[in-house]
């Protein structure tokens, strides 16, 4: 029987083929920057396993980003180990504080925006616990040991910006996999019908609870190894930045715009928000405008626009115009 | 061990500065309690406050006490017309796009400010602000002092609204029992939108009176929206009383850790306190269980 | 050679110049593009701003003291390090032969990254991170103190301020941010007062404070319990205005602030706000030497671009961005190139003596760092930050203990 998905299968067949082209194509700018936008993309894509699958809105996801980081950060920082063997311990680290946020937060049935507020409060105390604790820099931040990038240390993940284009994009491809499976798995039908109504799911005997705690677990290691990438891409850490909640906001912009719940909406979000960004300076440059805080507003206004007027997210639409 | 006249100033201190903080808590109480709209804007509102009495300070030499009237008249509207213009719609809408609505409102606004008053920080210079009055071991701030009192008097005559006049119970109505303030023939779209600029009104007062205490700088915002939830959590939701004593509970923790454990972590203990309530006490201290 | 072959030659080195990729060929080219990357908004953007300023009269002096042409390339880096490091990557790829700023440490290591991969060079005007010049790179080089060279000028200043003033004060309250650059600077002073027995003060309490804190009650309340004889401070611009408002509250006078090496109580906003409650608050920082000759011409030009503004506001920051641009001017004097590579083996080879900012001329060692940068002892006097000391750089007499002093 002819595979329903094959429009779409083979859409984005030909999309994953153009990014694995794409150092082929363009400059180390827009390199950069493409790195950027697989980064939010798997990030997003990553949240949005607890919120869009589980219904669970997180507004401290940069709290798995930056223990993530500093987990396999300051073991290689320490002790020389690299980040292949680091990542299972922030694998670890953040699957147990998922685990913890997620029992706690359910155990004491607490949802909506009670629980986006618990996940507040659990990042801005990381932050500033992390300011004070000496073992991994206190804040004046981690440094780790920056080795020649001209060749692929793939051991050390260490290279030319080349290498980290690609690994990013393999991660961003593996977590649409992955979401893609899961959605199609029996996991999937339990967290749509707990997302949709959870007592009737109780009701038909779903485990509510563990199938909850199982979305919060996933979306926290996938968030980890996205640290880990951070880590060792930009090489120095400060509890300030990474685990702030503007950098929790960054995560979520993406699926918001880009259709929360939905399986290409976290990549098209990062890619329209990260261009659209730069598109604003690149106007303002050209058009000499030199206003501090201007591009921000242009930023917040189309912001907002998506927001009230296309309330599911830009992918929504526009697979319905494409007939996907 | 420190010595108790330190403890006791630091302790006043922090009952000073909570009860501005606890104004400034109350708006978001009111209006999530009533409209239950996550206001993600609401620190960013008190910094526009901010703003306008540094600015009508500087034009037309008021003192932020004075200039409390007309910003929080102006405030009002602004909070009818945000709230009618944009939020209404959003009411049904499920939390995340109403939270992010709200972001974008405050990205807008923290740079909206950024171009208008620059980046450096601003504030008020009235003769006052540096005095302090005596009272056997303690040095109470003048400005503290006055900001605290303005802070109760708002707070009393908002408690006053919602407890004696029939506006005030109307509104009470529609956060108790939505469907049946509408069946009676309320209406639900004019008293939340009154609820929204009341709320302003409060943080425009707060606003006024912290300029005394605090300068104003662009990203004060965030910081003050996630202690006013913190505030009004630990407090409890819907509770004016509760948002009051949120916010001198967190004033005076807050200046206790700081004094007895490290300066730089009294911040982790406000943010452990919310965490604890959530777990333990979701309603606040003097909230209703919903 | 005939005069054919010749001709040939040329018209092939023509055709190679015009199709390779770095006009190396044509690299006789007349003017340094320097792509000078600062937070000029965000939380960094008035002193990205205050740094611009150094920028921006940078190209008229130096093609008076040079006779180079240096092309400015400013990108804004908005305080955020993701964007320090694609704006850093534009700049190269529209063309910039070499990269001056960023002025943050976060950013600064970003950008290095990025200048180290690409191959091209980076001037670090500020930045005081110590790592960033352990990194082994070979493009990267700042000139600049590090946290141990600031703490080090810092303390002996101290040392020298007592003696200048025959004042001996025996004990210091230190407080300090407690951020990247608070906590460098408390372990550095950690680790270095006690060798110096030259000075007579021990540190009785130390308070670290938040630097977003908006309220510093708590943090002034335990210093002033700490009944010492002055106060020595790590601090930013907001905490430090909100700490002297609070002092002045809480009736704390001690002997004096001393800042060992840090930003904020010689900037502008703090005159500003605090009128003459930010006089006699000293700094000990890397600074400009107002007598030196080319310092003169500095603010001649400053003067000319802000005419409203008054260089001394921003010596530290506008100072070591026009000194980064220099030596990017003077290796491309030296290289008559603006290969990259070239650019950075001249820069390498600097040795300027004819500088505006304090202390030994400026020549990076291998690791690209600049050595004996000096400091200034720079007291608020009238409303102004003043020179007090070294002596040869003076423009005034330290005042210390601040008048209304009591020993109480």
């Amino acid at each position: 029987m002819r595979n329903p998905y094959l429009v779409q299968i083979s859409w984005l067949a030909a999309l994953a083929a153009l990014l694995v082209a794409l150092p082929l194509l363009v400059g180390n700018y827009a390199l950069s920057v493409a790195t950027l936008i697989l980064y939010f993309a798997y990030t997003g894509q990553a949240w949005n396993v607890m919120m869009g699958f589980a219904g669970q809105l997180s507004l401290g996801h940069a709290l798995y980003v930056g223990v993530g980081a500093y987990a396999a950060g300051s073991l290689f920082f320490h002790y020389g180990v690299g980040p292949w063997a680091g990542v299972w311990l922030a694998i670890a680290l953040c699957v147990a504080l998922g685990l913890v946020i997620g029992f706690l937060a359910f155990r004491f049935r607490i949802s909506g925006v009670y629980f986006a507020l618990l996940t507040i409060a659990f990042a801005e105390f990381t932050r500033i616990g992390f300011d004070h604790f000496a073992w991994t820099g206190g804040p004046g931040g981690m440094f780790l040991r920056v080795a020649q990038r001209d060749t692929w240390d793939v051991a050390n993940f260490r290279g030319p910006p080349l290498m980290y284009y690609y690994a990013m994009l393999f991660l961003a491809i593996a977590a649409f996999a992955l979401c893609a499976w899961l959605l199609r798995s029996r996991a999937g039908y339990y967290w749509q019908a707990i997302r949709e109504n959870e007592e009737a799911a109780q009701a038909l005997g779903i485990n509510t609870f563990r199938w909850k705690l199982l979305a919060v677990a996933i979306s926290a290691a996938m968030t980890a190894v996205a640290g880990v990438f951070f880590a060792f891409y930009y090489n120095n850490l400060f509890p300030e930045q990474i685990f702030h909640i503007s950098r929790s906001i960054e995560i979520i912009l993406g699926p918001v715009i880009g259709g929360v719940g939905t399986l290409f909406g976290p990549v098209l979000g990062a890619a329209v928000l990260t261009l659209l960004s730069d598109g604003i300076t690149e106007v303002l440059a050209f058009a000499g405008v030199e206003m501090p805080g201007i591009k921000q507003v242009f930023y917040g206004v189309v912001l907002l626009a998506v927001v009230m007027f296309l309330p599911h997210g830009i992918w929504p639409a526009l697979a319905k115009r494409l007939r996907l | 061990m420190p010595a108790l006249d330190l403890v006791a100033n630091v302790v006043v201190s922090g009952i000073l500065t909570g009860l501005v903080y606890g104004l400034m808590a109350l708006g978001l109480s009111v209006i999530f309690g009533v409209v239950r709209v996550v206001n993600f804007a609401h620190g960013e509102m008190m910094t526009i406050a901010m703003y306008a009495a540094t600015a009508l300070f500087i034009a037309l030499k008021l003192d932020p006490f004075v200039a409390m009237l007309p910003i929080a008249a102006a405030f009002f509207v602004f909070g009818y017309a945000l709230q009618t213009a944009l939020i209404n719609p959003f009411i049904t809408r499920p939390e995340h796009s109403q939270f992010m609505l709200l972001v974008a409102v405050a990205i807008i606004l923290v740079n909206a400010m950024l171009m208008i008053f620059g980046p450096d920080a601003r504030n008020v210079q009235v003769d006052y602000q540096l005095e302090s009055y005596e009272l056997g071991p303690l040095l109470l701030d003048k400005g503290r002092l006055l900001a605290a009192a303005a802070a109760v008097i708002a707070a009393a005559g908002l408690f006053a609204f919602f407890r004696y006049t029939l506006t005030g119970k109307a509104i009470r109505a529609c956060a108790d029992n939505y469907l049946g303030a509408r069946v009676v023939g309320l209406n639900v779209k004019h008293l939340y939108a009154l609820t929204f600029g009341l709320g302003a009104v409060c943080v425009a007062i707060a606003g006024c009176a912290m300029v005394l205490l605090v300068d104003v700088t662009p990203p004060l915002g965030p910081a003050y929206t996630l202690l006013a939830f913190v505030i009004v959590i630990v407090g409890g939701l819907g509770s004016m009383g509760g948002a009051l004593l949120g916010g001198v509970l967190i004033g005076v923790s807050e200046a206790l850790a700081g004094l007895f454990i490290a300066p730089s972590a009294k911040s982790m203990f406000s943010f452990g306190l919310l965490i604890l309530v959530l777990l333990l006490r979701p309603q606040g201290l003097l909230g209703r269980r919903a | 050679m005939q005069r054919r072959q010749f001709n040939t030659a040329l018209a092939a080195a023509s055709a190679a110049a015009a199709i390779s990729p770095f006009n190396i060929v044509r690299a006789q080219a007349q003017k340094l593009k320097v792509g000078v990357i600062l937070p000029r908004s965000g939380y960094l953007g008035f002193i990205g701003q205050s740094c611009q300023k150094g920028a921006d009269l940078a190209p008229e002096v130096i093609k008076e003291m040079l006779g180079v042409d240096i092309e400015l390339m400013n990108a804004d880096f908005e305080s955020n390090v993701d964007t320090a490091r694609t704006r850093a990557e534009r700049l190269i790829q529209e063309g910039a032969n070499v990269l001056v700023g960023p002025f943050d440490s976060g950013a600064a290591a970003a950008i290095a990254q990025v200048a180290e991969q690409r191959g091209v060079p980076l001037v670090i005007n500020i930045a005081a991170a110590p790592q960033i010049t352990e990194q082994g790179y070979k493009f990267v080089f700042r000139n600049f103190q590090t946290a141990g060279d600031i703490v080090r000028n810092g303390l002996d200043l101290i040392g020298e301020l007592f003696q200048a003033t025959s004042t001996v004060p025996r004990t210091a309250v230190y407080m300090h941010v407690n951020d990247t650059f608070g906590q460098a600077m408390t372990k550095g002073i950690n680790a270095m007062l006690p060798s110096r027995t030259q000075l007579p003060f021990k540190i009785v309490e130390q308070i670290g404070y938040d630097p977003a804190a908006k309220d510093l009650t708590v943090e002034v309340s335990k210093a002033k319990a700490a009944n010492a004889d002055f106060l020595l401070l790590v601090c930013r611009l907001n905490d430090a205005i909100i700490l002297r408002r609070e002092m002045v509250k809480q009736r704390w006078q001690p002997m004096g602030i001393i800042s060992p090496g840090s930003p904020g109580m010689y900037e502008e906003q703090y005159f500003k706000t605090l009128g003459k409650l930010s006089e006699h608050s000293i700094s000990n920082v890397p600074w400009y030497n107002p007598k030196a000759k080319l310092t003169q011409v500095v603010e001649k030009a400053f003067k000319k671009h802000n005419p409203k503004d008054n260089l001394v506001f921003h010596g530290l920051n506008a100072g070591f961005t026009f000194e980064a641009i220099l030596i990017a001017a003077d290796a491309f004097k030296r290289a008559k190139s603006t290969d990259p590579k070239t650019l950075a083996d001249a820069i390498r080879q600097t040795n300027i003596s004819e500088k505006m900012t304090l202390g030994a001329p400026i020549k990076f060692n291998a690791k690209g760092q600049v050595e004996g940068i000096g400091s200034a002892c720079v007291q608020n006097l009238n409303l102004l930050p003043t020179v007090v000391l070294p002596q040869e750089a003076a423009t005034a007499k330290p005042v210390f203990p601040v008048p209304g002093y009591k020993k109480t």
